[in-house]
């Protein structure tokens, strides 16, 4: 089967990879780029393990093909600490104790930058229903919901 | 499977005209890549219309009609204040379907021409009076929504057949649209039972009411019966409770995991009420807020 060619920004930095047209793009970052933050937990979007932004929008990436990915802009839990220094939520979730095994973690940080890229002040209810597609079967979620509340704060005061 | 990603509808038409085997459209992907995943359906041809010129756009036209691109997303939706504010109906339906990141990719195309009979955009769609442009090898028609699907999964567009446009009408002046679904929880299920509602006032009184009811029968239904029931009234009780068993007669549901045949038929009479209480006061300038609030 022809393997398909495609140009792809992921986390700033300019990428290509061939893929077979059946891969996701959750497929493609994991075993292809490498970049195995992002996780498959159901592989059919029910979950939110492997969410990833695309063109600035939270997606599944498990329900975007890699072919899709040509010419777009794609950021993964990997591309949001600075080198060292992490990035408040992710110093917030590791404060409130906010995960236990971690699975799902990567995806929740990133539908949560996502959220507060877009509301920099939620509610509780908003942050909830904001990330209603993002399970954790270990928290029962308050750590979670803290915790993004917490860096929300922090990162109104800082701004 | 052979993945393409067509620049025309024309490109389009002609490539799935022309191939044997199973073709799928993708748009935003959140059905047919479950399917694909799942083994359910899988496609010998793919074919990706978000290459196509302006399937991202939502123009509002001269006459206050809306044209909508087969790939504008449900949380384009949601951001258009415009059209949120003429369709709240549609625009919320379209919102209830699966999470934020579904939301990022799910549209109402897709929606429509995956057959569900539980999809929440459609019976707003219909309620609403928008019809979809279907391009082929012989041109383009425009088709009602109601008459897309055809049965769970089904829907009546020919081989070499796509829908090219959503095209919304002018909301015009002193109406307004609800949507309301039940499901056991607040967020991420399948509705158990749908019911939309669009009418327009007259003073007080009801005229050009729709009413389309979905999960309570292979399709969709546009129930002109619930529409009689209450137009030319003022939605006063009697109305409201002929609407409720105008659309509790119309259900021809099944008996599933979410609900039994009994429960889905009494609640289509109780969540038309409601739909229809939003979309009079809507139509009377009041702000709503829907099930998604």
């Amino acid at each position: 089967m022809t393997k398909i060619h495609v140009t792809t920004t992921v986390n700033g930095d300019e990428t290509e990879f061939l893929c077979d047209p059946r891969e996701t793009l959750l497929d493609v970052l994991r075993d292809r780029l490498n970049l195995t933050g992002a996780k498959e937990g159901c592989g059919t979007g029910d979950c939110g393990a492997c969410s990833v932004t695309m063109e600035g929008r939270l997606v599944c990436s498990c329900l975007v093909l890699g072919a899709e990915a040509e010419g777009k802009d794609i950021a993964t839990v990997e591309g949001i600490a600075d080198g060292d220094t992490l990035h408040p939520l992710q110093r917030k979730f590791i404060e409130h104790a906010a995960l236990q095994c971690g699975i799902c973690t990567p995806g929740i940080l990133v539908a949560a930058k996502s959220l507060l890229e877009k509301n920099p002040d939620p509610s509780e209810t908003e942050v909830r229903y904001w990330l209603a597609g993002n399970l954790c079967r270990c928290t029962g979620y308050d750590k979670i919901i803290r915790a993004v509340m917490d860096a929300a704060t922090e990162m109104r005061e800082a701004s | 499977m052979n993945y393409h990603s067509p620049a025309s509808f024309a490109e389009a038409s002609a490539l799935a005209a022309n191939v044997d085997g199973v073709t799928r459209f993708l748009a935003g992907g959140t059905d047919v890549l479950v399917q694909l995943r799942a083994d359910i359906v899988t496609p010998d041809t793919l074919i990706d219309i978000k290459m196509i010129d302006g399937v991202s756009d939502i123009i509002q036209n001269d006459d206050g009609s809306w044209t909508l691109g087969v790939a504008v997303t449900g949380a384009e939706m949601t951001e258009h204040a415009g059209l949120s504010q003429d369709w709240p109906g549609v625009v919320e339906a379209m919102d209830l379907v699966g999470s934020t990141q579904v939301q990022g990719r799910a549209t109402l195309t897709g929606n429509l021409c995956n057959g569900s009979p539980a999809a929440d955009s459609v019976p707003a769609m219909v309620a609403a009076g928008v019809t979809v442009t279907v391009t082929s090898a012989d041109g383009s028609r425009e088709v009602a929504v109601e008459k897309v699907p055809t049965g769970p999964g089904r829907t009546s567009l020919a081989k070499g057949e796509l829908v090219s446009a959503v095209n919304i009408p002018a909301r015009g002046d002193n109406a307004g649209d609800a949507y309301l679904r039940f499901i056991p929880r607040t967020e991420m299920d399948i509705a158990v039972v749908g019911v939309a509602v669009s009418l327009r006032l007259d003073g007080d009184i009801v005229t050009e009411a729709r009413v389309c009811l979905g999960a309570v029968a292979p399709t969709v239904l546009l129930v002109q019966d619930c529409a009689d029931a209450i137009n030319g009234s003022t939605l006063d009780d009697a109305a409201l409770d002929a609407l409720a068993v105008a659309a509790s007669a119309a259900c021809n549901p099944i008996t599933d995991k979410r609900g039994t045949v009994e429960f889905r038929t009494d609640v289509a009479g109780v969540l038309a009420k409601r739909a229809a209480k939003i979309a009079y006061a809507r139509a009377n300038g009041e702000t709503v807020k829907g099930d998604h609030a």
